[in-house]
């Protein structure tokens, strides 16, 4: 099996303004695992959106299987053999596994046979997944299996895989490759779509690396570093955040067996968490996406509220007050959505600037709001982080996700936090603005600031925490200093391998 | 093909722009429906938009422009802070009728007795009037989650009906010969709404209106409470993160709402109108929507949007009189207006772009 599957020569798109893919070129084996790696914004997206036929490229041509391959819509990539696994799960949680699964087919069979179908693909595959379970009840590494099995019911050619580890514990990422390695060994070839530099090396045969919409190489990634692959992708040295040991000094930031419901009917619930920060203490909180992070993030924004000894900062308790008064007291946040709940997208940066600055920044005097002042503050966010925008007055809908990520962090950072609590900070924010964030965050708590940092990027957690922790299902798992932690350790933090029961039925 | 794509960002100009288009695509339309009709279409244009401004009667119909155009603008700047906020009051006309029936029933109340004091104090009861009507659904929609478009919506019917009692009951003239109707607050000084300037049409509704504007104006572009009005209906979750406590702008928008167009009905049963009767309400709070959004939901654009429509009520009352144009026809010319409103409002957030055949 060593016959050329794909052949892509010369693809080029463009959108206004920016040409998201520049004359690629690049071929994919039989039972080949090739890697696409770059940066956000790099162009693997509008790559792989091109070859399952939701995007038309400008100019370019592929070859399937030696016939030339002109996908105008997914529904004929699927007819020719092309599979495609998205970053975002597109599943109705009201609906249970395999009633999503016959939403995706042309002619689903009776859900009973289908059922049927999806437990043996299951087993045979090593995907634990049981067909009459609600989705709104899996966990995200069970979600992604369902849309895994989706694809595998159409016996796939090609399987294509935007950033599949992203919402998995280490212990998931294992099962998920064991099944890649056995697609593999059928013959099946994948794309993998990342920018994890080691799991790219443990899995992938070949590296097309792409930089700005351009390849820049290609690489063998066994036989590479990862350094070396980051350098090709980044183009630069890498500046690594640096910080200078420091004592914790006083508990700033006290959770007090915290226990909250989610606002939404599949959210999840909080259940007694209790933790303690200090001055000058980053905590890394890890977890797979949906355990809790985003209700411990608004329990802490104060868009939450719960009983007052729940929250505590500077031994004052707060849990019963709103995000107004908890920002005057020096407690900030930076949720993880940036359109539409970190920043409003219709408004311009100045007002965005308002949005949580107004009253610490003194933009405003007896609810009189000081414009030019808001613009000041703006244009210091966006000078300081670098923000690329034509100026304060831009709407943030029109920032790229990175840019704008950079100016709601900002914003923050710039008001002197005394404690500062941020989910995802660096998603989306190319390397060097991820550098740049992480530096602002251990500044801060140089300075004295109690820092707490939820994230789903484990290299980013280890690279920032002085103590880690996980969310597992609305729990916090016991917290140890982030020195030292093995992978191992920290997969069983964060709840192993979650669904696995099912498998031993 | 011709396929919409949207913009990265509103454009700001356009969106002084579609209004104009708008009418300007409604008076093509219009004129296209008149000529149906069989009447002049031009003529028909110049009765309606030109005469009642600088023809013949003009002397007449200005004042009436201002009459009218007041409770429209008072109403419409007030529903214009809920919609912004993604409330929406619907129910404008019951409010108005509260006001009315409230500022009414204090005059009433207190005739025959003359006193400077009385005025205001009728004032202050429209006002309040309006309010605690829009109140209703405003605290069932925070206390309860109901639908403040439903709650709102029915509520004028039980304000119309309320109306209706009082015109023929406890509000009655009993000096009028069992007709149905109040006593005419015109004939009784303390309590009649003069014009400030006699012959103007400037009666201190009008006033008012002008003044909301400008406060309106400031609040929205100075102050915190409009910014977070702002935020609220641009993005709610965002408005929660900076603090926002949606119960309370709610409270705040609906009553507003409620207590300005609570001022506009006691202003109209105290000056133009004059008494209580069971067809006081003539529909000021339903078209006062349309005004809202015609006026962009802006301060300023709102006055220009009253003065509009004001103009389209006088000039099609004179297009029925003089060319015998169909009341109905005239009510399709006015819904045009927002349709062709709605419908140009696409260009401010999309471009049409235009491909002949398939891109290759």
């Amino acid at each position: 099996m060593t016959g050329t599957l794909l052949e892509i020569v010369g693809l080029t798109k463009a959108y206004p303004g920016v040409v998201a893919n520049d004359d690629v070129s690049f071929s994919i084996g039989e039972g080949e695992v090739h890697a696409l790696l770059g940066e956000n914004g790099a162009g693997k997206s509008t790559l792989v959106k091109m070859i399952y036929g939701l995007v038309k490229p400008d100019r370019g041509e592929m070859v399937f299987q030696g016939k030339v391959y002109e996908p105008s819509e997914p529904q004929e990539a699927r007819g020719r053999g092309v599979a495609m696994v998205f970053q975002h799960f597109s599943l109705f949680d009201a609906l249970n596994v395999a009633e999503n699964v016959a939403l995706g087919m042309a002619n689903p069979p009776k859900t009973g046979a289908l059922a049927e179908q999806i437990r043996r693909v299951s087993e045979q595959y090593g995907l634990p997944l049981d067909p009459w379970r609600l989705v709104g009840d899996l966990s995200a590494g069970e979600r992604q299996r369902v849309e895994i099995i989706r694809c595998l019911l159409q016996d796939p050619k090609l399987l294509i895989m935007d950033e599949p580890t992203s919402v998995l514990t280490p212990q998931e990422v294992e099962i998920l490759f064991a099944t890649l390695r056995k697609l593999k060994a059928e013959g099946t070839s994948i794309l993998y779509i990342s920018h994890k530099l080691e799991e790219i090396r443990t899995l992938c045969d070949e590296a097309t690396i792409l930089r700005l919409g351009r390849k820049v190489g290609t690489c063998t990634p066994r036989e590479v570093t990862a350094a070396q692959m980051a350098e090709m992708m980044v183009g630069s040295e890498l500046h690594r955040p640096e910080r200078e040991a420091s004592t914790p000094g006083e508990v700033r930031l006290a959770l007090k067996d915290l226990s909250v419901p989610s606002p939404s009917q599949f959210g999840t619930s909080l259940k007694n968490i209790t933790l303690e920060v200090r001055a000058g203490e980053v905590l890394g909180l890890a977890g797979v996406a949906g355990n809790g992070q985003d209700e411990l993030l608004a329990a802490l924004s104060g868009e939450i509220t719960s009983a007052p000894g729940m929250v505590s900062l500077d031994g004052v308790a707060i849990g019963n007050k709103g995000p107004a008064e908890r920002r005057r007291r020096g407690l900030l946040t930076g949720p993880e959505e940036r359109l539409g709940h970190a920043a409003a997208p219709n408004m311009t940066l100045t007002e965005n600037a308002l949005l949580t600055g107004a009253e610490r920044e003194g933009l405003m005097s007896s609810g009189f709001l000081k414009w030019g002042k808001a613009r000041d503050f703006a244009a210091a966010i966006i000078e300081r982080f670098d923000v690329r925008t034509p100026g304060t007055e831009t709407a943030a809908r029109a920032l790229s996700g990175g840019n704008l990520q950079k100016f709601v962090i900002g914003r923050e950072v710039m008001q002197r936090p005394e404690v500062l609590v941020v989910n995802q900070p660096t998603w989306g924010v190319d390397a060097a603005a991820a550098a740049t964030i992480r530096q602002a965050i251990l500044d801060l708590a140089a300075g004295g600031a109690a820092v707490v940092v939820i994230s789903q990027d484990l290299d980013e957690l280890m690279e920032v925490s002085d103590n880690f922790a996980a969310l597992n299902e609305g729990r916090l798992s016991e917290i140890k200093p982030a020195k030292g932690l093995s992978m191992e350790e920290i997969g069983l933090m964060m709840g192993g391998a979650h669904g696995m029961e099912v498998a031993h039925v | 093909m011709i396929y919409l794509e949207k913009r990265p960002q509103p454009a700001r100009a356009l969106s002084y722009v579609t209004p104009v288009l708008a009418v300007l695509i409604t008076m093509v339309a219009g004129g296209l429906l008149f000529a149906i009709l069989g009447k002049d279409p031009v003529e028909a244009i110049r009765t309606i938009f030109w005469d009642p401004v600088f023809g013949e009667f003009s002397f007449y119909y200005r004042p009436q422009l201002l009459v009218k155009g007041g409770p429209l603008i008072l109403i419409a700047l007030g529903l214009s802070l809920g919609f912004k906020a993604g409330i929406w009051n619907i129910g404008a006309e019951g409010q108005y009728i509260m006001g009315a029936v409230a500022g009414a029933g204090v005059a009433l109340a207190l005739y025959p007795l003359e006193a400077w004091w009385i005025f205001p104090l009728m004032v202050i009861a429209g006002a309040l009037g309006g309010w605690a009507w829009a109140m209703i659904p405003a605290l069932l929609k925070v206390k309860f989650g109901t639908n403040e478009i439903l709650v709102s919506l029915m509520l004028v019917y039980v304000a119309e009906n309320f109306l209706k009692a009082m015109a023929i009951g406890a509000m009655k003239n009993p000096e009028g010969f069992g007709f149905p109707g109040s006593r005419n607050l015109q004939q009784y000084p303390s309590a009649h709404n003069t014009e400030i300037i006699a012959g103007s049409g400037m009666h201190w509704g009008v006033a008012a209106a002008f003044i909301a504007a400008i406060m309106a104006y400031i609040l929205l572009n100075r102050h915190l409470l409009g910014f977070q009005i702002r935020l609220t209906g641009e993005a709610p979750r965002a408005a929660r993160f900076s603090g926002v406590k949606p119960g309370r702008l709610v409270l705040f928008c609906m009553g507003t709402a409620g207590a300005l167009a609570g001022l506009a009905g006691m202003f109209e049963v105290s000056g133009p109108a004059g008494q209580i009767t069971t067809g006081f309400n003539v529909g000021y709070g339903f078209t006062a929507i349309i005004v809202a959004f015609l006026g962009r939901l802006h301060p300023i654009g709102i006055v220009l949007a009253g003065l509009l429509m004001a103009l389209t009520y006088i000039g099609g009352e004179a297009a029925q009189s003089t060319m015998q144009l169909p009341a109905a026809a005239i009510q399709v010319f006015q819904g045009m207006l927002l349709f062709f409103l709605l419908a140009v409002d696409v260009l401010t957030n999309y471009r049409i772009r235009i491909t002949l055949g398939e891109a290759a």
